[in-house]
């Protein structure tokens, strides 16, 4: 008989098996779901996984979809460390896109030194404005920070749009809604040639050694845990919550701002009104996925990135919806969710009889 | 009624219950007749609570039979124990405070009762007028006393027509006078043929209402009694066994200067149904334990907020402490000058449940341990670990989790985590509510070095025995009022509980003289 | 503005409120058990697809809703089992339902992306619909708006007036105290979200079998989000929850009032007004932090396991 038993200590190999184990069965799944749609789970599986790592341009390409999402990740962790719910990665990347690629357009004709790092700020600030006005909101009238970030998501959106039909839109680009295209002195350098790897991805995982070091060697970092962990506790011992929600809200619209204006300023090399293929809602998967921890962060945005990858792939060759992309995100949530049933839970295998 | 008396109401044989790390009940039998009154008896932890859940179907055991009205049966659910007859009353009440009381009842019956009733709240007032309980059928929970709750819960049961009665610490919460009214309630509900099993570790209670009693410790049954044939003393060496230490009195102190003070405090609560503060003046006083009793949700936690600086909003002046008005400061400015805070739920406030002691440690003493932002967690670790050996903390080391330790410890591991910053004022409520009596010794003790030493400390509590223990002057809470505060040795126990039954509250200025006039 | 005008307008608005209607509806009953599910967006657009499916291949209108529920339902089961049987985080079990159904619908419609249906057809009902402008307001929609207004009723007498109302507001209060006089809270709570999921199925069905009616990709826009607020703003009330749908309906079609009072402004700024009102109307419901409060069902959100009553 298989019966369900509390662990009387919550189990640290399942911490870390946890969500290993749920890529394992969201790829069982991904393979089921194939077989089911009469493609071969095998090939399916090659094109997803293998594919996007097999040669030196696929994997350049899959670092340049990380360096987005782990940005956001990073600064998403530490929201959900400290019980904030941002879901406005999303709309502070495209603010920061759209922030930034006004400067950059601003920015066009000059050759200025300058040009770069103060387009890339007006995409940090535009981000960090993007998470601002939810915040505010939060802790001056209380309203739902879930709901205001995902409205924000929908506003930038729409704001994005606008502004490539309008105000932004590129003179001589027949109509189209796009901006024009950004010149040398203010795109981000690539780091090697014949690749489109850009500066973005060093920000990233830069972003995620100082959200770990917050995290763990400051004082700040440690109010931070204690504040998502207890929030009685942190009031119990005095720990400045708006502070703190600040802090981790601002945190995390710089990055997620940078992650958008890096976006425009490296691979697109222009304002799109497809910036982003839901890099902020993917970056919830991944800060999950990470456990909630920068480094453990930066392990998932490369998976991440690789589904990504084998997504666009799979649409090329097989002819897979792209949609399975997102699909196996959720999917993936999921397993790891029932998994970590298992950090404070286990299994037991007994032939006692009740009664 | 006399012809049933040969069969038992309830026979228990050999409940056995284990939970993950702890066998809660180890082969527990029990035998209890229509019309007796029988008393659970044990520290916290010896495994009443899940004894009686059993019984009401709340917890299915692992072994062990269940026979009633001399039939076996299993009681798989609350709603199969009422079906039985069985009614219980919870240490925390299983109340909505939004629904009215009748809708409460109404929750707990089956369609089948609820036909035969007829008209509830008629029943709720009838049942209401029989037995003294003066309970309004339409009246919402929330706006009903601690008190007039209890008496809802157990007209729940009334209206079910019980059989067996359990009533878990129900006097835990009453005021001396209301433990009279109840008493007087369940007196008639026995001389009717109800049975009725009786939780408490009230001892002089115990003797004074119950036919038989029965002892658990560490789960297992250790002995049997009839009350009124022992005295408190001989049936607390029966709870604790041999560990069992007697506190005599300890010496009284009086307080020096006053360096902390409340005055006129008036604020409404900002929990929905929670008590508004009126008008609260208070003086502490270094070197002096000032007590502060009262039934629970009279206004202690919103008293606590404002002190410890969780709730900021009362104006500047009201608060001060040294001369200084720190009303507009919160809880971690206070605590720079020289504020310790004991709260009293330790798991989820005190501590965090999934953090370690160390970091446990860090929560409320940064001093010293922080440089340029950065935290120093070997000097931490270090310090939680002399703490431990100070303290004589079980636990498997300064990384354990606290969630992980006994109640005892972990009130012990805070205690000590406060005391350590050499408070000037130590705030400190129900420090020893679900502690064993080895671990309440040495919290005692800890707390009377720190006023020696000249430490203000304010005590709230639910315990009366204790705060006569420890209190050098003393105070009530009712209804958000705060009564005139007193010196322990002019009071007694009858006078603090009519303080938080409310008896001061329109005539405080008459109280005021008389005490003068004693002093 | 003539009378014409505003009557079509306030028509359009009970049309357009009609799918924020019945998701909030789903889930207002799942929040009064103590449970949010943030994954309305997800069971929406699965109902919204698998109905244009059932509909489209079947030729049948009435199973395609049927089918939508059931799909809104099944999906809400994955996240029951989540969070009632594991223990999982509400807010993270509800995202990853919406990240999966976004997905999924997306999957399962490509192939169906621009194919049209013949939807419901308007039903003008005797009588009602001839009182001057209130008929054609209420009375002349099709046979769900009619439905939706019945399920409004039948839950405002099932919550206030019922035992099964009294049963989930204990459960939605106190699932320990519930638990301990013999509710099934986990039951309750099962089919409280399952309803939620059914209510989410129709609604995605009214968007894709009457409101458009096609399948588009993503084609809820935040609906199930803004339900979400909806039910903030109605105070867990039903019958507040009526009136907001429609409020937010008229909101989602102001361009419409705009046009019509001759106003030109881009349709991509005036595209963010719901979303805009949105956060308005929640800064101003939540403003008063004590009154949600004393309003919101107390367990809202917060994990219960039976096992931890020891």
């Amino acid at each position: 008989m298989i019966r369900i038993q509390a662990r009387t200590e919550p189990s640290s190999l399942m911490k870390v098996a946890s969500p290993l184990l749920a890529i394992l069965l969201t790829l069982i799944f991904g393979s089921i779901l194939f077989s089911a749609i009469g493609k071969s789970p095998l090939q399916a599986l090659q094109v997803l996984l293998i594919a996007p790592l097999a040669d030196t341009y696929n994997i350049g390409e899959m670092f340049v979809k990380m360096g987005p999402l782990l940005l956001c990740a990073v600064g998403l962790s530490l929201c959900y460390r400290a019980n904030m719910w941002n879901i406005g990665a999303e709309g502070q990347l495209l603010a920061g896109a759209l922030g930034g690629s006004a400067m950059a357009l601003y920015f066009i004709d000059s050759d200025s030194a300058i040009a770069l790092p103060v387009t890339l700020l007006a995409g940090i600030a535009s981000g960090m404005i993007w998470a601002a006005v939810p915040t505010f909101l939060k802790l001056r009238f209380n309203s739902n920070l879930i709901l205001t970030t995902i409205m924000f998501n929908y506003i930038a959106l729409y704001l994005l749009i606008w502004a490539v039909h309008g105000p932004l839109r590129d003179p001589q680009g027949f109509g189209f809604p796009e901006s024009a295209m950004f010149t040398q002195a203010t795109l981000l350098p690539t780091l090697f040639e014949s690749s489109r790897i850009h500066l973005g991805i060093v920000f990233a995982i830069l972003s995620g050694i100082i959200g770990w070091f917050i995290l763990s060697k400051t004082h700040l970092g440690f109010q931070i845990r204690v504040f998502g962990a207890d929030e009685p506790a942190a009031r119990y011992a005095g720990f400045n919550s708006k502070k703190l929600s600040w802090l981790v809200m601002l945190f995390a619209g710089a990055l997620a701002g940078l992650a958008g204006v890096s976006e425009t300023t490296g691979p697109i090399g222009q304002l799109v009104p497809n910036v982003s293929p839901g890099y902020g809602y993917s970056a919830i998967i991944v800060a999950y996925l990470g456990r909630l921890h920068p480094i453990g962060a930066i392990i998932a945005a490369i998976f991440m990135a690789v589904i990504y990858m084998g997504g666009d792939l799979a649409q090329i060759e097989m002819g897979i919806p792209v949609a399975v992309v997102s699909m196996f995100q959720g999917v993936l949530l999921f397993f790891l969710l029932a998994c970590d049933f298992f950090i404070n839970n286990r299994l037991s295998f007994s032939n006692q009889a009740t009664n | 009624m006399k012809t049933h008396n040969s069969i038992s109401r309830l026979e228990l044989a050999n409940i056995t219950k284990q939970y993950p790390g702890c066998l809660a009940n180890d082969n527990v039998s029990l035998i209890l007749m229509p019309g007796e009154i029988h008393a659970l008896l044990g520290e916290n932890g010896a495994g009443k609570s899940t004894l009686v859940k059993t019984i009401y179907g709340v917890v299915a055991p692992d072994k062990g039979d269940i026979i009633w009205d001399g039939k076996e049966v299993s009681i798989k659910s609350p709603s199969m124990a009422r079906d039985l007859g069985i009614g219980m009353v919870f240490q925390h009440f299983s109340l909505f405070e939004t629904l009215t009381v009748s809708e409460n009842i109404e929750l707990c019956l089956s369609k089948h009762q609820l036909n035969k009733i007829g008209d509830l709240a008629a029943r709720i007032t009838q049942l209401s007028t029989e037995y003294g309980l003066n309970v309004d059928p339409s009246r919402y929970i929330h706006s009903l006393s601690i008190g007039e709750r209890q008496r809802v819960e157990i007209m729940r049961c009334l209206v079910q027509s019980v059989k067996l009665l359990i009533l878990d610490e129900p006097t835990s919460v009453l005021t001396p006078q209301e433990v009279a009214g109840l008493f007087d309630v369940l007196r008639t509900l026995s001389k009717e043929g109800c049975s009725i099993l009786f939780i408490s570790h009230k001892l002089h209670e115990v003797t004074e209402i119950c036919h038989k009693a029965t002892i658990l410790r560490g789960g297992k049954v250790v002995d049997t009694c009839i009350p009124n044939e022992e005295t408190p003393a001989t049936i607390a060496k029966m709870m604790v066994g041999d560990l069992a230490e007697q506190e005599a009195g300890y010496t009284k102190a009086e307080g020096k200067t006053v360096v902390f003070s409340v005055n006129n405090l008036s604020l409404p609560s900002k929990q929905p149904f929670g008590t508004t503060l009126k008008n609260i003046n208070l003086d502490l006083k270094a070197g002096e334990i000032l007590g502060i009793a009262g039934v629970a949700g009279n206004g202690q936690d919103e008293l606590m907020a404002i002190i410890s600086g969780e709730d900021t909003r009362n104006v500047k002046q009201t608060i001060s402490l040294n001369n200084l008005d720190i009303g507009h400061l919160h809880a971690g400015e206070r605590r720079k000058l020289g504020m310790a805070y004991v709260p009293e739920e330790r798991l989820g406030r005190g501590a965090v449940p999934d953090m370690s002691l160390t970091e446990n440690t860090l929560l409320t003493h940064s001093e010293g341990f922080i440089k340029n932002g950065l935290v120093q967690w070997q000097s931490i670790k270090d310090y939680t670990k002399d703490l431990i050996t100070k303290y004589k903390i079980k636990c498997h080391g300064e990384f354990s989790e606290a969630k992980s330790l006994s109640g005892g410890n972990l009130q012990k591991f805070i205690m000590g985590r406060e005391i350590g910053q050499n408070p000037k004022i130590l705030i400190c409520a129900h420090p020893t509510w679900g502690v064993d009596v080895g671990a309440a010794l040495a919290i005692h003790q800890a707390l009377l070095q720190l006023r020696d030493k000249g430490a203000a400390i304010l005590l709230i509590s639910e315990d009366i025995d204790e705060l006569f223990l420890l209190a050098d002057r003393m105070a009530a809470v009712c209804n958000g009022h705060l009564s005139p505060l007193v010196k322990t040795e002019h009071t007694n126990i009858d006078q603090i509980g009519q303080w938080m039954a409310g008896t001061f509250i329109n005539n405080t200025s008459a109280h005021t003289q008389e005490q003068e006039a004693k002093a | 503005m003539d009378s014409d005008l505003i009557v079509q307008i306030l028509f359009a608005a009970v049309k357009t409120g009609t799918p924020l209607l019945f998701i909030a509806l789903g889930e207002v009953i799942c929040e009064k058990s103590g449970i949010l599910n943030l994954g309305q967006e997800g069971m929406m657009l699965m109902g919204a697809v698998v109905g244009f499916l059932a509909a489209y291949s079947t030729g049948n209108m009435g199973f395609g809703v049927l089918a939508a529920m059931l799909m809104g339902s099944i999906m809400s089961l994955i996240f029951a089992v989540l969070v009632l049987q594991l223990g999982a985080n509400q807010v993270a079990t509800g995202l990853a339902l919406t990240i999966f159904g976004t997905g999924l619908s997306a999957f399962v419609g490509a192939g169906f992306v621009g194919q049209t249906i013949q939807g419901f057809p308007p039903i003008a009902i005797p009588f009602l619909s001839d009182i001057p402008y209130i008929g054609r307001i209420l009375f002349s929609h099709d046979i769900l708006v009619y439905f939706s207004f019945g399920m409004t009723a039948v839950l405002f007498y099932v919550v206030n007036k019922t035992r099964i109302g009294l049963t989930l507001k204990a459960v939605g209060e106190n699932p320990n105290a519930a638990n301990a006089i013999g509710i099934p809270v986990l039951k309750v709570r099962y089919l409280a979200i399952m309803f939620g999921g059914a209510m989410a199925g129709i609604s995605g069905a009214y968007m894709s079998l009457v409101y458009t009616p096609m399948w588009v990709e993503n084609m809820t826009a935040g609906r199930g989000w803004i339900a979400l607020a909806l039910v903030v703003f109605a105070s867990w009330r039903i019958g507040r929850i009526m009136l907001g749908a429609y409020l937010f309906g008229l909101a989602s079609i102001m361009h419409l009032v705009l046009q019509g009072m001759g106003w030109s402004i881009s349709p991509n700024l005036l595209a963010m007004l719901p979303y805009v009102a949105t956060v308005i109307v929640m800064v101003i419901i939540s403003a008063d932090h004590f009154k949600e409060k004393l309003l919101a069902p107390r367990s809202l959100g917060k994990p219960f396991d039976p096992r931890n009553m020891a």
